[in-house]
């Protein structure tokens, strides 16, 4: 079970009170986590990734275990505390003042 | 007794005032989706209680929403906006073409008879269409065939940010973006040709007279007339009475040419309205006066309309898409500012009232005139 923290705006939007817990069938990775976060949360499709591209939107950012996998490619492994729930996967709304 | 509801999109989040018809005590209900910048919300004449709205971030980029309880809750529906095919490129700062690039919409036109239909102006500038509430939307791609490739950002943005269904031709749809100017099909979107032959633009463009690449701010139309249209130019105020074929100049005695909204009133349709801002460098009212200022000729002759707006020290701007009339009699006028204010004026602009003081920049403000 991985635990994803969204950023407020985010919870809003998917109408979630806390962390959002995904099962991956398959390898976990960057791509497959955000893949089940959309599919579960479809209003979030264009909130983190360009829905055409799926290219990371520019002032959203990716870290788990205090790592910054941000500019990662989505084939991307999770770390092992990540994939058995020890550790959350963060998405962040990125300082961009205002 | 009749009714209004004015919708009002901020930098922080979509704003709904009502009162009933006197407009005497307001109800303010927000801050909905707080924290998102609203770019516009508007509501369906065949269906009052269907609303449609913009909500963008520069973090978390388009949302879209729909009510269909007068704006109590909300239904988040399709932000996919691809643009037809390969989407091509358009002129940029350096001179070079740019891909079109899809940042978010900025204009609402939901179809005066099928809740169903909305159209939504994107930047950058593109027409696009859902007949479906909002599940799916198709670009109107023949739009961009004319002289897109000629299209150049302005410093707001490649937005297309007006749009106006023609009540009576309704094959007939006329649009406007910053730095390309007007648009007009008369197929339902199949083809488009510029509209904007009277336009100058000595200090803008190279070629005063350009097909393309006049700084529309605004174009208003009022039903009963729809061959007439007025406008707000980055400078100047124009009219055409010819539906875009030919423009020509009313700005008149106005203190400044330079403004963004302009609005027709809703029982006079040569009765305009305007707010002047100094200059394209300085985005606020000329001698620190908010004033508005009528034209009940069609435009030339203007007179300052003032009581109960600041008179000393205000320098807020008046957004293009921040200024809207009610169909009540005496007609209402409505407008919000940068500063957060939405000012009211229940008898056709003679006293303006605020609504509300400190509300967030205002973007839009749309006005429904309920049963």
């Amino acid at each position: 079970m991985i635990h994803v923290v969204l950023p407020f705006h985010l919870r809003t939007l998917a109408r979630v009170d806390g962390d959002v817990h995904l099962e991956i069938e398959g390898p976990a990775t960057l791509g497959s986590v955000l893949d089940a976060l959309e599919a579960r949360h479809p209003v979030l499709r264009g909130a983190i990734r360009d829905q055409v591209t799926l290219i990371r939107r520019p002032f959203v950012r990716f870290y788990a275990c205090e790592e910054d996998l941000s500019h990662e490619p989505p084939q991307t492994q999770l770390p092992a505390a990540v994939v058995n729930g020890a550790e959350p996967f963060l998405i962040v709304g990125a300082m961009a003042g205002g | 007794m009749s009714r209004v509801r004015v919708l009002v999109g901020t930098k922080k989040g979509a704003f709904i005032l009502t009162a009933d018809g006197r407009r005497e005590q307001w109800e303010v209900n927000g801050p909905h989706f707080g924290g998102w910048e609203i770019y516009h919300l508007k509501g369906s004449a065949a269906q009052p209680d269907r609303l449609y709205a913009s909500q963008t971030s520069g973090w978390f980029g388009q949302v879209m929403q729909r009510s269909d309880d007068g704006g109590k809750t909300w239904e988040a529906i399709s932000n996919e906006f691809k643009y037809d095919g390969v989407p091509g490129t358009h002129q940029w700062y350096d001179g070079t073409q740019h891909p079109w690039e899809f940042k978010r919409i900025w204009h609402l036109e939901p179809s005066p008879t099928d809740p169903d239909i909305v159209y939504a102006g994107a930047e950058d500038a593109a027409l696009f269409k859902a007949v479906d509430g909002g599940r799916t939307w198709q670009e109107l791609p023949g739009l961009r065939s004319a002289k897109g490739h000629l299209w150049q950002p302005g410093a707001g943005g490649m937005c297309l940010h007006t749009i106006i269904l023609d009540p009576k031709r309704p094959e007939r749809i006329f649009i406007a973006i910053s730095a390309a100017g007007v648009f007009r099909t008369d197929d339902t979107g199949k083809t488009w040709k510029p509209a904007n032959r009277g336009l100058k633009s000595p200090y803008e463009l190279p070629d005063p007279d350009a097909e393309v690449g006049h700084c529309v701010h605004r174009i208003a139309m009022h039903p009963s007339h729809p061959d007439v249209l007025f406008m707000q130019k980055h400078w100047d105020v124009m009219r055409t009475n010819d539906a875009g074929e030919s423009w020509s100049e009313v700005s008149g005695n106005l203190p400044s040419d330079f403004g963004f909204p302009i609005e027709v009133h809703a029982h006079e349709p040569e009765t305009i309205y305007v707010v002047p801002i100094k200059s394209d460098s300085e985005h606020f009212p000329p001698e620190g006066k908010l004033r508005v200022y009528r034209s009940r000729t069609g435009g030339n002759e203007w007179e300052a309309l003032t009581r109960g707006l600041p008179q000393k020290d205000c320098y807020v701007n008046v957004l293009r898409d921040a200024m809207a009339v009610d169909s009540l009699e005496p007609c209402g006028v409505y407008f919000g500012t940068t500063g957060g204010q939405v000012y009211m004026s229940p008898d056709s602009g003679e006293t303006w009232i605020p609504i509300v003081h400190d509300l967030p920049a205002v973007l839009s403000v749309e006005v429904q005139s309920l049963p």
